[in-house]
C-alpha cells in the first residue's frame, strides 16, 4: 500500500510504448471493421435514391414508412417476435430443468447430455434445417398434422437454437449458487418448489434474464433454419427481407435493418445491466 | 420437552462409514459439542439430525418424534450454516421473517417476532441492509436471530465462529451460549476448535473415524480422558509409550519406570501427565513424589501466567512442562540447567492407545 506521501508527490505517466500504441491499434481496427457496415446501413437508410449509389442524392425518412406499409415486412416482423417469444419460453421451460440435472446431477452420460444440449451451437444452421425438414416432411406425413409454416412448428424448430444458449447460461449461474443457501431455505421450513421460487431463482435471475434475450436474438435473427419451414402466408422478417432483395434494392431492407439493430442492440443494453456479456459470452 | 436422541445411527458412502453406531441423548436445555479432527463424522452427524443426509441405519428423536425419515422442511431444527447461508437477495430482516412466512405467521406478528429476533442479537436498526452490506460479525448474527425467530425444538451450529477473528470469535461464542442458557434450547454444536468446545458446551461428544471416542463434561474430559486420542485432543498431553510392568507400575520403552494410581488398562498402552501436572525442580532439590526424573531444561518461554518448560530426559524424550510464573515452584529454571521433574502417580494417566496415530512427542 502506498502511503500518503507517496501520493501526493507527482505520479510520472507510463511512457506510450510501441506495443501498447501497437495494441490500441488493432483494437481501433478491429472497432472499425465492425462498426463500419452497421453505419453503412444506417447511413444508406436514408438515402433519397431508389437504387443505392454513392454519392446519396439526398436524404429521406420515407424509406422507413415504406417498411411500415410493406405487408410482407410487418407480417414477418409479428411472426418473427412470436416465434422469439415462444422459443424463448420453451427453451428456458426445458433448458433451466436441464441445466439442474447438468450442474447438480451425478449421472451416467452426464458429459454427453452436456455435449448433446450444446451441439446446436456447432452445427451449422443450413445442415440442421434441412434435417428438421425432412423430420417434419416425414411427421406430416405419419400424422397428418401441419407442421412446416405453422407456429407450433417454428417454435419446434427454434428451440434447437434457443437450448444451447439457456444451458449455457443459467448453468453458468448456477454453479456459483452455494447449495447451503438451499438447505438454509429448507431448514426454515420450505419445500423444494419454494425453495427455488424464494431463493433459488432469485439468485440464478441474471443468467436467466441473459438466457431469455440471447434466446430471443438468436431466434428473432435465424434466416437458415427458418428458409426451409416458411410457407404461404407464414414467413419470419429474416424472410422477407430475403425475398424483397431478388426483386428491389431500395433502401427500404435498410431501413428495416436499422429497426431491427436497434431492437436488438437495446435487447443487448438491457441484459448488460444484469450479467456483464463479457463474462457469459 | 425437546431432547434429541439419536440412537445407534449410522452412515456408510459405498463401502466407507462415515459415522458408525451413534447413540446420544442430548437432554432439554442442554448444549453438547461434537468435537473432532476433520472427517471424524462430526458435520454428517449434525446434518442427519438437520435432515440433510438419512441416516443408513439407527433412529433419530426429536421430542416425542421419530424424525428419522423425514425431510429438513419438515423438522423443527434452526440451524446456523458455517458460511451463515444467508439469502444475499433478501434483507436483514427478510431473512429472519423467512422461516415464519414457511410457518404461514400473519403479517403484524412476523414484524413484531423480526424485531424481536434483531433486538436478541443486538442488530435493531440494521434490519434493512442486505448481508453483503454487513460485517462478518453481523451477518453471523442475522444467521442466529434467522435460526432462533421460528423457536427450534433444537439449535443447530455448524462451526458457526469458523469464519470471525480471533477477538470476535470469543465474544460471540459467550454472547451464544448467553441466549442459548437464556432461551433454554437444546443446542447441537459442531465444532473441531477444542477451546471453543470446552468453553461453550455442557457436555462434548469427542469424535475420532466415525465413532464416539468419549463423551462427557469438558472436566471429566480433560481429567480422565479414556482413550490416548482423546487425551491428546483435548488439552496437550506428554505421551510415553511403554508398557505395564508389574502393579502401579509403567516402564516406557526407554527404560524409564513410572508409578500410576488406578487400575491399569489392557495394551496397547500409552501412558500420558498432563504438562501442569509435572513440576521442575533443581537437579539436587528433594521431592516427596515417586516420580523424580532427571533431566537438562531446553527452552523456557514465558506465556504471561504461565510459563513453559522444554525438558530433555535422559532417557531421551523431551517434555513439556506448564508452571504458574507467579509463585509456582519458587526457582526459576535457565535453559541448559540440570534438572529433576516431578509428580504424583495419579496424575500418570494409562490409557488405551489403539485408537491413536504413532505417537509424536507433544504435538
Amino acid at each position: 500500500m502506498p502511503s500518503t506521501a507517496d501520493l501526493a508527490a507527482p505520479v510520472p505517466r507510463p511512457a506510450p510504448s510501441l506495443a501498447r500504441a501497437t495494441y490500441l491499434a488493432v483494437v481501433a481496427l478491429v472497432f472499425l471493421f465492425m462498426f463500419t457496415p452497421l453505419l453503412f446501413v444506417l447511413w444508406v437508410s436514408v438515402f433519397r435514391n431508389e437504387v443505392v449509389t454513392f454519392p446519396p442524392q439526398g436524404y429521406t425518412l420515407a424509406w422507413f414508412g415504406n417498411a411500415w406499409a410493406n405487408a410482407a415486412f410487418l407480417n414477418g416482423f409479428i411472426a418473427s417476435i412470436q416465434i422469439g417469444v415462444f422459443s424463448m419460453l420453451a427453451g428456458l421451460a426445458l433448458g433451466i430443468p436441464a441445466s439442474f440435472a447438468l450442474v447438480r446431477g451425478r449421472f451416467p452420460g452426464r458429459e454427453a447430455l452436456n455435449a448433446l444440449l450444446l451441439s446446436p451451437l456447432i452445427v451449422p444452421g443450413i445442415v440442421a434445417g434441412t434435417a428438421i425438414y425432412i423430420y417434419f416432411v416425414q411427421l406430416e406425413l405419419w400424422t397428418g398434422v401441419r407442421v412446416i409454416a405453422t407456429l407450433p412448428g417454428f417454435v419446434l424448430a427454434h428451440v434447437a437454437l434457443t437450448i444451447p444458449w439457456t444451458v449455457r447460461l443459467v448453468a453458468a449461474s448456477l454453479v456459483g449458487v452455494d447449495q447451503s443457501i438451499e438447505e438454509a431455505a429448507a431448514n426454515l421450513g420450505a419445500r423444494p418448489l419454494t425453495t427455488f421460487r424464494r431463493v433459488t431463482l432469485p439468485m440464478i435471475r441474471p443468467g436467466v434474464v441473459a438466457a431469455a434475450i440471447f434466446s430471443f436474438i438468436v431466434s428473432f435473427t435465424d434466416l437458415e433454419m427458418s428458409l426451409f419451414l416458411v410457407g404461404p402466408g407464414r414467413s419470419t422478417l429474416q424472410i422477407a427481407m430475403l425475398q424483397y432483395l431478388e426483386w428491389k434494392f431500395d433502401p427500404t431492407v435498410a431501413a428495416v435493418s436499422v429497426v431491427q439493430i436497434a431492437i436488438i442492440g437495446a435487447g443487448l443494453m438491457v441484459t448488460d445491466r444484469f450479467v456483464k456479456l463479457a463474462k457469459v459470452v | 420437552m425437546s431432547e434429541v436422541v439419536l440412537s445407534r445411527v449410522s452412515k456408510a458412502y459405498g463401502a466407507a462409514l462415515a459415522v458408525r453406531d451413534f447413540s446420544l441423548k442430548v437432554e432439554h436445555g442442554e448444549l453438547v459439542a461434537l468435537l473432532g479432527p476433520s472427517g471424524c463424522g462430526k458435520t454428517t452427524t449434525l446434518r442427519m439430525v438437520a435432515g440433510f443426509i438419512l441416516p443408513s441405519a439407527g433412529e433419530i428423536r426429536i421430542g416425542d418424534e421419530s424424525v428419522t425419515t423425514k425431510p429438513p422442511y419438515e423438522r423443527a431444527t434452526g440451524m446456523v450454516f458455517q458460511g451463515y447461508a444467508l439469502f444475499p437477495h433478501m434483507t436483514a430482516a427478510q431473512n429472519v421473517a423467512f422461516g415464519l412466512e414457511m410457518r404461514a405467521v400473519p403479517k403484524p406478528e412476523i414484524a413484531r417476532r423480526v424485531a424481536e429476533a434483531l433486538r436478541l442479537v443486538r442488530l435493531s436498526g440494521l434490519g434493512e441492509r442486505y448481508p453483503k452490506q454487513l460485517s462478518g460479525g453481523q451477518q453471523q448474527r442475522v444467521a442466529l436471530a434467522r435460526a432462533l425467530v421460528i423457536n427450534p425444538d433444537v439449535l443447530l451450529l455448524d462451526e458457526p465462529l469458523s469464519n470471525l477473528d480471533a477477538k470476535l470469535r470469543h465474544d460471540v461464542r459467550l454472547e451464544i451460549r448467553q441466549l442459548q442458557r437464556d432461551l433454554g434450547l437444546t443446542t447441537v454444536f459442531v465444532t473441531h476448535d477444542q477451546e471453543e468446545a470446552l468453553t461453550v458446551a455442557d457436555r462434548l461428544v469427542v469424535m475420532n473415524q466415525g465413532v464416539i471416542a468419549q463423551v462427557g463434561t469438558p472436566r471429566q474430559l480433560y481429567d480422565a480422558p479414556r482413550s490416548a486420542f482423546v487425551a491428546d485432543f483435548i488439552g496437550k498431553s506428554n505421551f510415553f509409550e511403554g508398557e505395564i510392568a508389574g502393579p502401579g507400575l509403567f516402564r516406557t520403552r526407554s527404560g524409564l519406570d513410572i508409578r500410576f494410581a488406578g487400575e491399569p488398562r489392557p495394551a496397547p498402552s500409552v501412558l500420558a501427565v498432563r504438562p501442569e501436572r509435572m513440576q521442575v525442580l533443581r537437579a539436587d532439590a528433594p521431592t516427596a513424589h515417586p516420580n523424580a526424573v532427571p533431566g537438562v531444561a531446553k527452552v523456557v518461554t514465558f506465556l504471561g501466567p504461565t510459563t513453559e518448560s522444554m525438558i530433555e530426559l535422559k532417557s531421551g524424550e523431551t517434555v513439556t512442562v506448564h508452571a504458574p510464573t507467579a509463585g509456582g515452584n519458587g526457582a526459576a529454571i535457565h535453559p541448559g540447567e540440570p534438572v529433576r521433574l516431578a509428580w504424583p502417580p495419579e496424575a500418570s494417566l494409562v490409557l488405551d492407545a489403539s485408537d491413536r496415530a504413532p505417537i509424536s512427542p507433544l504435538a
